[in-house]
């Protein structure tokens, strides 16, 4: 598979597995007006990822008109936890309210400049996508961001589980700007984007928010020590318990229609 | 009669709607407390049965609409809450009334979704069941009641249209896909049928309700139309309905059917359905886990105000 196929897959994992990661809260949310907010961004998301299965599959036929053709089910469904390419951060169990808000944070802040910059590469199948989908994921910042705000400076409670959050989640976050093979030869061939760029302005949006919700900042020195690294297929446990529950039917009963 | 009453029976007798501020007996706010309550509860419990396959849609496609549509139950569940607080119980006091047991829910979110199927039965059978009973009460003679429910009823036959479409690909589908169709409308059908209310003559409140123009057509009235409709459509999916004692009557121009287990519907009910301790106490853990989401809102809330009061 070519470096910018495997770059849109990744892109595409990323958004199916919060999606569902965030639907998993519908009929479970803490207040009836914030359960239909976060199932409306699994509904972006999830949307966001057929688009990219879409612009793959599209790809994939087209280089290979030979085999049978693929579609975006078949990309969701019919691969195994090593050929996902999702960050580790968006299979993390969704924990309480506070732990899938800062997640929601984190990543989304870091999608926004993501799909800014897809907006002028070379391909226009993946900038239509960014443009569509940055739409949606300014929500997504505003929403997160109001809700550090409120649990970082809302009660002593709410406080303590933003901290426990940053704790469980912190150490996910390196792997978002270390850019695996695939991203960078296909940021060198002008058609993805090398997310170490994005480090600073990220760290200058989160911990803009941090600050103002009176929770620690990021912290800027970049840790290179050993971590799993989900866009290389490399993944926590919970990844294989999602596919195992998503993938079901498909697995059971291959080759049907829905 | 008091005047204000003369002029709330001319009122209904003129198919005038009650507002909130208008001067209602009672009785009529009580019952429609009851019955508005009720609705809303039924729409976020019923979030519960479907959202069980939300991470299981065996398609992009199915997931994506399966959450757009839990999401519109919310969605109702909401805008009946709020036209309920128009009769003077806060939203807070009616929640609790669901957690308590005293209020009650639509019985059919007390069946299991087993299988994919479900949701295709959920959506034709449940939502059908739904639209019918709604549909008149777009026309209810209170204001906020039937205002909603003319944006609900739009959703829900959408809903409607999807949940056939998941079973007509079922029907053609492999022997499996076709076994596990038959199998859901095996087991929504009766409960289903259930969902209209008991029979009009041991329904306690038909009377009331009808004679304040609240509810138009009376249970079983309802029911006959929806066993109609049903004969219909499921010759479309090419399956059966549960029923060997279904036929055509030419002289009443419309379905016999079988007779209806009551005692089922009434165990169902009274809480000994197959799912009623699961229901709700998943909403008690949902309204749990979320109090000091609740409380963290709120007093930033508190702090915000309170800054900008100073400046």
């Amino acid at each position: 598979m070519s470096p910018f196929s495997t770059y849109i897959i990744h892109l595409a994992d990323n958004a199916l597995i919060l999606g569902h990661r965030n639907s998993e809260w519908t009929g479970h949310g803490p207040i009836l007006e914030q359960d239909i907010a976060l199932s409306n961004i699994a509904l972006d998301l999830i949307g966001q990822s057929r688009n990219l299965y879409q612009l793959a599959a599209e790809r994939l036929n087209s280089l290979s008109p030979e085999r049978k053709s693929i579609t975006e089910d078949d990309l969701a469904y019919l691969r195994d936890s090593t050929e996902y390419k999702n960050f580790v951060l968006l299979e993390q169990d969704n924990g309480d309210w506070a732990k899938t808000i800062l997640r929601e944070f984190y990543f989304s802040h870091f999608q926004l400049l993501q799909y800014h910059g897809l907006l002028n590469r070379k391909d226009p199948g993946l900038a239509a996508i960014s443009e569509k989908s940055i739409k949606e994921i300014r929500y997504h910042v505003k929403w997160s961001s109001e809700w550090v705000c409120r649990l970082g400076d809302g009660t002593l409670e709410s406080h303590a589980r933003m901290l426990n959050a940053l704790d469980a989640l912190n150490p996910w976050i390196p792997e978002l700007f270390i850019a695996a093979d695939y991203e960078k030869e296909a940021a060198e061939s002008g058609l993805a984007l090398d997310p170490s760029a994005l480090y600073e302005d990220w760290l200058s949006m989160v911990n803009t928010v941090l600050a103002n919700a009176t929770l620690p900042l990021y912290p800027p020195e970049k840790k290179d020590a050993f971590s799993l690294s989900g866009k290389n297929g490399f993944h926590s446990e919970h990844l294989g318990y999602i596919l195992a529950e998503m993938q079901f039917l498909q697995r059971a009963y291959p080759g049907c229609s829905w | 009669m008091i005047p204000e009453e003369k002029i709330f029976e001319d009122k209904i007798a003129r198919e005038v709607r009650i507002e909130p501020r208008d001067w209602m007996p009672a009785d009529y706010r009580k019952l429609l407390i009851r019955q508005m309550s009720q609705h809303a509860h039924s729409e976020i419990v019923g979030m519960l049965p479907e959202g069980n396959w939300i991470t299981r849609a065996p398609s992009l496609r199915r997931k994506a609409t399966l959450i757009a549509k839990v999401q519109d139950e919310a969605g109702h569940g909401l805008y009946l809450y709020s036209a309920t607080e128009t009769l003077g119980i806060t939203r807070e006091e009616t929640i609790d009334q669901l957690h308590s047991g005293k209020a009650k829910y639509s019985s059919i979110f007390n069946y299991p979704t087993l299988t994919w199927a479900d949701i295709g039965a959920i959506g034709w059978l449940v939502d059908g069941a739904a639209i019918m009973n709604q549909v008149p009460l777009c026309r209810a003679s209170f204001g906020p009641y039937a205002r909603a429910m003319v944006r609900i009823c739009k959703e829900e036959s959408f809903h409607q249209r999807q949940g056939f479409e998941i079973l007509l690909t079922l029907s053609r589908g492999s022997e499996a896909q076709k076994h596990m169709c038959q199998d859901a409308i095996n087991r929504w059908w009766w409960p289903s049928v259930m969902m209209f209310g008991p029979p009009d003559d041991a329904s306690p409140h038909n009377q009331k309700s009808m004679q304040w123009k609240i509810k138009r057509f009376s249970n079983d009235e309802l029911r006959q139309k929806f066993i109609d409709v049903c004969a219909e459509q499921v010759r479309v999916l090419g399956m059966k309905l549960p029923d060997d004692k279904m036929k055509w009557n030419e002289d009443e121009q419309h379905y016999d059917f079988g007779e209806i287990n009551w005692t089922e519907f009434r165990e169902v009910v009274n809480g000994n359905g197959p799912c009623n301790k699961e229901r709700l106490e998943a909403r008690k853990k949902a309204h749990a886990e979320g109090a000091w989401v609740r409380e963290a809102a709120a007093a930033y809330a508190g702090k915000k105000n309170h800054s900008s009061n100073n400046q």
